[in-house]
Formats: C-alpha cells, sequence, structure tokens
C-alpha cells in the first residue's frame, strides 16, 4: 500500500466537485418536502435537466444557457407532476415514481442525435486572492462556477427558511395545510412553486453531470444520483446545513474509496465500495434525527 | 367441467400449437437483451449494431426486438419470459450477469433459442458467446508500455469476473515487456455503466500519477477526464470512441457482433441451429482494433501493428509462458500456451501486478 500517493488537497477538492451534483437535487426537493410535497421523480428531473442542458449549451455554445435551459427543463416536468398530484389529487408518490420513469424516457428520446458530442468547455474559475491562499486555495477557491451556484443556493435556501416571511408560510404549509388554508394562504399555489423550485434544482444537478462533471450526454448518466439526493434529504432530517454536511461526507467517501483502491490499500473493496453509504446514513442517524414535516406526502383539497 | 368444453379446450390448444408450428413461413423474430441504453456509445451500443445488421441483412424475413438498460437480477428474467411469451424465436442476452436468468428461462421455453454472451453455462437451447478481449487487451498493454512517462497506467476495472480479469493479465503482460517498470493502478467501479463514477475513478487515477488510462466500463466519461487533464492517453472500449481521437484516444478495441447475430439467425431460419460455445478473436473479426493515431510515435505504431498481425495469424498467443502467477508459483513454462478451460475462468493476477482480485 502506498497511501503517499494520495493528494490530500485534490482529495478534498474533487469532494467538492463529486458533492455538487447531489447537493444541487438534494436541495431542491428539501424545499419541496418542506412545503409538504413527496416529489420521487428527482432522478427524471435529473436526467431530463441534463439533456435539455446539453442540447441548449451544444447548440448556443454557452454552459451558462444551458444551466438556464437545464433549470427551465427541470421545471417544466415538475409542473407536470405538480398540476396530476396538486389539482388532480393523484398519488404523489405513484405520481413520482411515473415522473422519474418518464424522465428517463423523454431524455433518451430527446438525446438521440447528441451522442458522442462534446460540450462546450466550462473552465475553472481561478479566484483571484483567495485562489492563492495555499491549501486551502487549491481546495476552495478553484472550482468552476456551479459548484458556488451550488452553495449558494443552499445559503439562500437556509435563510429564505428561516428568516423570511414566504419561508414561514412554504414551512406552515408543510407542516399542517389544513391550518395554513385556514389562514387564507394558497396552499396548493405554493405547493406548486415548491415543485418547480425543486425540479429547477434538480435540472441543474443533472446538467452538472453532462456539462461539467462527466461532460457528455448517454442515457441513463444521472445512474441513481436522484435517488441518493432523496435519501440526503431524509437524512439530513430536512435541514439544509445537515444536508451539506450529508452530501460532502457522501461525495467524500466515494472520492476517498477511489483513492484508497488505486493506492492499492489493504481493505476488501467490496468494504470501500459501501463505505460511502453506510457513513453517510451512520453520521446523520446518529446526529439527533428531526421531523418529517407535518404533512408531508398528503394531498389537499380545500373542500376538506 | 362437462366433456364438451374439454374437448373443445383441446381443440383450441391443439389449433394453437399447430399455429406456432407453422412458423416456417412467418417472419423469425430475435430478441437482445441489453444491459445499458443502446446510447451508451460503447458495449451496449455495439450489440445495436449487430441487431441492425441483422435487420439489414434479412429485410423482412425477421423482425427484431431488444429491451434496453435490464438491470441484472430478477428483472432480466422477467424481461427474457416476456420476450419469449411474445414468441421470439432465438434471444440474444448480452451480459454476463444475465448467466442464471438465462439458463432458468431457457429451461421453461425449449422450444426458444438462447444465445448468452460471455458466460460459460450451456444447456441444449443456450449457446454462449464471447470476443477474446484479451487479444485487444494485449495491443493495448504494449501501446501503454511504450506511452507511459510516470510508469504508471491506471485500470478501471468494472466486475472482477474472469472476463476483466484476463484483460488485466494481458494488458500488464505485454505493458511490462516492454517497459519493465510499468505499475498498474486498478479501481474496480461494481458497475458496467456510470458515467460520473467512471469520471470520479479516472481523475483519482491520473491524481495518483497515471498518465495511460485503460477502462473496461463502457462509457465515454474517463475519455473526457483524460481529455481535460491534458496529457493522459486512453483507449475506446468496446466500441472505437474515435471522437476522442487522435489523442487522448489513441486506439480502441471494438465488439464486432455482427457477423455472429447474422449467422446465428440464418442458422434458426434455416433450422440448423446447435447449441454451441464461440470464442473468436481478432483473426474472425469478433475483435475490431481501432485505428491507432498519429499521437503513437511510428515505430510503436509498428510495433503494435506486427503484434495484432502476429495475434491474426495464430502465430502468437496473447498468454504465452515463461508467465508466473502473482504469487511467484509458475503458471507456463516457456513456449506454453494458456488453455481455453484456464482462461475462461481465471481468477488470479499474473506475476508483477501489486493489487489484489475482490474475492
Amino acid at each position: 500500500m502506498d497511501l503517499s500517493s494520495i493528494n490530500p488537497i485534490l482529495l478534498l477538492a474533487s469532494l467538492m466537485v463529486a458533492a455538487t451534483p447531489i447537493i444541487l437535487a438534494a436541495i431542491g426537493e428539501l424545499v419541496v418536502e418542506r412545503a409538504g410535497v413527496l416529489n420521487l421523480g428527482v432522478e427524471g428531473m435529473m436526467i431530463t435537466g441534463a439533456i435539455c442542458g446539453f442540447v441548449v449549451a451544444v447548440n448556443t455554445g454557452s454552459p451558462w444557457l444551458g444551466f438556464l435551459g437545464a433549470a427551465i427543463g427541470g421545471a417544466l416536468l415538475s409542473v407536470i407532476f405538480g398540476v396530476l398530484t396538486q389539482i388532480l389529487l393523484s398519488n404523489q408518490v405513484a405520481t413520482g415514481l411515473a415522473l422519474t420513469l418518464f424522465g428517463l424516457g423523454l431524455s433518451a428520446l430527446m438525446g438521440q442525435g447528441y451522442i458522442g458530442i462534446k460540450a462546450p468547455s466550462f473552465p475553472d474559475w481561478h479566484i483571484p486572492l483567495l485562489g492563492d491562499i495555499p491549501v486551502i486555495g487549491p481546495i476552495v477557491f478553484q472550482h468552476d462556477p456551479m459548484v458556488y451556484v451550488g452553495l449558494f443556493i443552499v445559503a439562500g435556501v437556509w435563510a429564505f427558511l428561516r428568516y423570511s416571511r414566504a419561508g414561514l408560510i412554504l414551512r406552515a404549509v408543510g407542516e399542517n395545510h389544513e391550518a395554513a388554508h385556514a389562514l387564507g394562504y394558497h396552499v396548493v399555489r405554493v405547493r406548486i412553486l415548491a415543485i418547480m423550485f425543486g425540479g429547477a434544482c434538480a435540472g441543474l444537478g443533472g446538467a452538472y453531470l453532462s456539462l461539467v462533471r462527466v461532460p457528455q450526454w448517454t442515457e441513463g448518466m444521472t445512474a441513481g444520483a436522484g435517488w441518493i439526493a432523496l435519501a440526503i434529504v431524509v437524512f439530513a432530517s430536512w435541514r439544509p446545513g445537515r444536508l451539506l454536511l450529508g452530501a460532502y461526507l457522501f461525495g467524500g467517501v466515494t472520492v476517498l474509496q477511489l483513492n484508497l483502491q488505486a493506492a492499492g490499500a489493504a481493505i476488501a473493496v467490496e468494504y470501500l465500495s459501501m463505505a460511502p453509504y453506510l457513513a453517510t446514513i451512520a453520521v446523520l442517524v446518529i446526529m439527533r434525527a428531526g421531523r418529517a414535516p407535518g404533512s408531508l406526502g398528503q394531498s389537499f383539497h380545500a373542500s376538506r | 367441467m362437462t366433456m364438451k368444453t374439454i374437448l373443445a379446450g383441446a381443440t383450441l390448444a391443439l389449433g394453437l400449437a399447430t399455429g406456432a408450428a407453422a412458423d416456417g413461413h412467418e417472419p423469425v423474430t430475435v430478441g437482445f437483451v441489453y444491459v445499458g441504453p443502446v446510447g451508451d456509445g460503447g458495449w451496449t451500443y455495439e450489440h445495436d449494431q449487430g441487431r441492425l445488421a441483422v435487420e439489414e441483412a434479412f429485410g423482412d424475413k425477421v423482425e427484431t426486438v431488444f429491451v434496453e438498460s435490464v438491470p441484472e437480477g430478477p428483472d432480466a428474467e422477467r424481461v427474457m419470459t416476456q420476450m419469449a411469451l411474445q414468441g421470439a424465436d432465438l434471444i440474444f442476452t448480452t451480459s454476463f450477469g444475465y448467466m442464471d436468468q438465462t439458463i432458468a428461462v431457457a429451461e421453461k421455453f425449449p422450444d426458444v433459442r438462447f444465445e448468452h454472451a460471455t458466460g460459460y453455462k450451456r444447456a441444449d437451447n443456450v449457446s454462449t458467446y464471447s470476443a477474446r478481449f484479451y487479444e485487444g487487451r494485449a495491443v493495448q498493454g504494449h501501446i501503454a508500455g511504450h506511452m507511459t512517462d510516470s510508469n504508471v497506467v491506471g485500470y478501471i476495472a468494472s466486475f472482477p469476473i474472469p472476463e476483466v480479469i484476463r484483460g488485466i493479465n494481458a494488458a500488464y503482460i505485454h505493458a511490462a515487456e516492454v517497459n519493465p517498470d510499468v505499475e498498474f493502478k486498478i479501481i474496480w467501479a461494481y458497475t458496467w455503466f456510470d458515467p460520473a463514477k467512471e469520471a470520479e475513478a479516472a481523475s483519482v487515477l491520473i491524481e495518483q500519477g497515471a498518465d495511460v488510462i485503460l477502462q473496461h466500463t463502457d462509457s465515454t466519461a474517463p475519455q473526457a477526464a483524460a481529455q481535460a487533464a491534458g496529457n493522459v492517453v486512453t483507449f475506446g472500449q468496446a466500441s472505437d470512441m474515435a471522437e476522442f481521437g487522435p489523442f487522448p484516444r489513441v486506439s480502441s478495441i471494438i465488439d464486432n457482433w455482427a457477423p455472429y447475430y447474422v449467422a446465428r439467425t440464418q442458422a434458426v431460419i434455416d433450422g440448423t441451429w446447435e447449441s454451441t460455445d464461440t470464442w473468436d478473436g481478432i483473426a474472425p473479426g469478433m475483435v475490431g482494433i481501432g485505428e491507432i493515431t498519429d499521437a503513437v510515435p511510428a515505430e510503436v505504431k509498428a510495433s503494435a501493428e506486427a503484434l495484432i498481425e502476429s495475434l491474426r495469424s495464430g502465430e502468437y498467443h496473447a498468454f504465452t509462458g515463461p508467465l508466473n502467477k502473482q504469487d511467484g508459483s509458475a503458471w507456463l513454462a516457456a513456449g506454453e500456451t494458456a488453455d481455453d478451460g484456464t482462461l475462461a475462468g481465471l481468477n488470479f493476477y499474473v506475476e508483477g501486478i501489486d493489487a489484489e482480485i475482490p474475492q
């Protein structure tokens, strides 16, 4: 075993990149669930965002427009879910699963002509001054801009839920939709907006894979990242800070286990492969578990 | 139940049976079960090219159906059963992990012929077929040994099965032959297809000093990671992946299933189909070597092409002694070549590889 071949700075730097798609998708789902809606279609919205972003970026040559297109694509797909579950009152679990299957098929169809094409490059930012700090600079301040957009969204969601009036309304709708309705808040409207935000974030997460991480379009490329994001929301007990911790832990242990394998560590590969899942679950469960939003997964209609 | 209804039922069943038996004039239906999406640009893409070749060769006489992204496990059995019930005459199951399911479904449908790729379990109506990819790996190893400056070659492996272990051994033997200082760093991804994970594995290997990446996973993500790094050599896997040439992709292994699929479909039409075990290499064209680009020095390209030619003509075997096993015990004496039985179940590394196979 040659552990000296692992460079801790590069390890921590790639951790931030590896966690970004999951952070983006999970923070959107967190808002959706705090509004009392369980959308299991994250994987479908992610992959739809991945292809929408890729198509727009390739045709315009601009990765930024690609990310915008991904957010719009993810949000549009989530509107289908919103209309079905909030207005037509269909079952949220079944509709969410159907959304995932639909998204996987739709993305494969949209991506027919885009296999084997390269995405326009999306260069890393070398932030002046901050990026030159030894050790911390390369770890934190020399990434592509989407890494910081992801962190910014997490911070924004945290502040929105904690300090803003609109955040309070959203939480009220999620905790007890009947009470929120009695106070005169428009439950369905709040929820559809939350669902659209979740779709846009999932779309960004998917596009991060197709435009930055891989960067290419291949069918089924999210390969379960949406489900990891869903699980991290629950294990983070619906709190943005813990979500960040969980995603970094998952991304970090994933990168670490690959590093240990390449360095020839004397640990069975099977244990290394399961390590990211075990470590994330263990840490987030040991931290005091929170409570799910009171109305999570329940349909609401004003007549009841 | 009266005698009349039983008779009616029997007549109906007989009618159906004769209807099914008289399929000589109806189109033969050929089914394909894929492990990945047809757009993966690698393994499944090439199988689907084989399916399209069957359609082209037979036109109206043959109908093809396929199901993509079928997980290895109970789902595969369901998909195969469905295909058989829908009247498929010949079913290709195109991943190692479908082996037990193929055998199980074949038992239930004795009249349907099955062809399982890369497996070793056969039955009266189950053939197996595979390609000697290790011949291509030998060529890759040869080029990799010449091209590496850091003497570290990264290898993204999928699952610890003989197929993958053969590839690692063949590549290592021929890399060490031209560059005794070469070292292999191996990452087991435990997936055939997960672009994000493959990209991460490639980045990790590059960070740890590898300047050549070999992959036994199906997506093009490692190619893109190598391209971003700038000075890392890669090889196309399963498909040519020419869009990453001339650099980082300097050559490739191409799976060419089309001739085999056409021949086996013809055998079903002719009624001459029999359970066989096919294992073809470079010579019959099942394993193709993609163009070696100009990024490779001319003398290396020439020696690689000489190696390809000697493998094609059969004068050289990719596993020729003297070779020791990893623990130093003797495997092949000088001049001795490995027999197919040992290769089919290969579960050890050759001497010089500093890693362990996950058990």
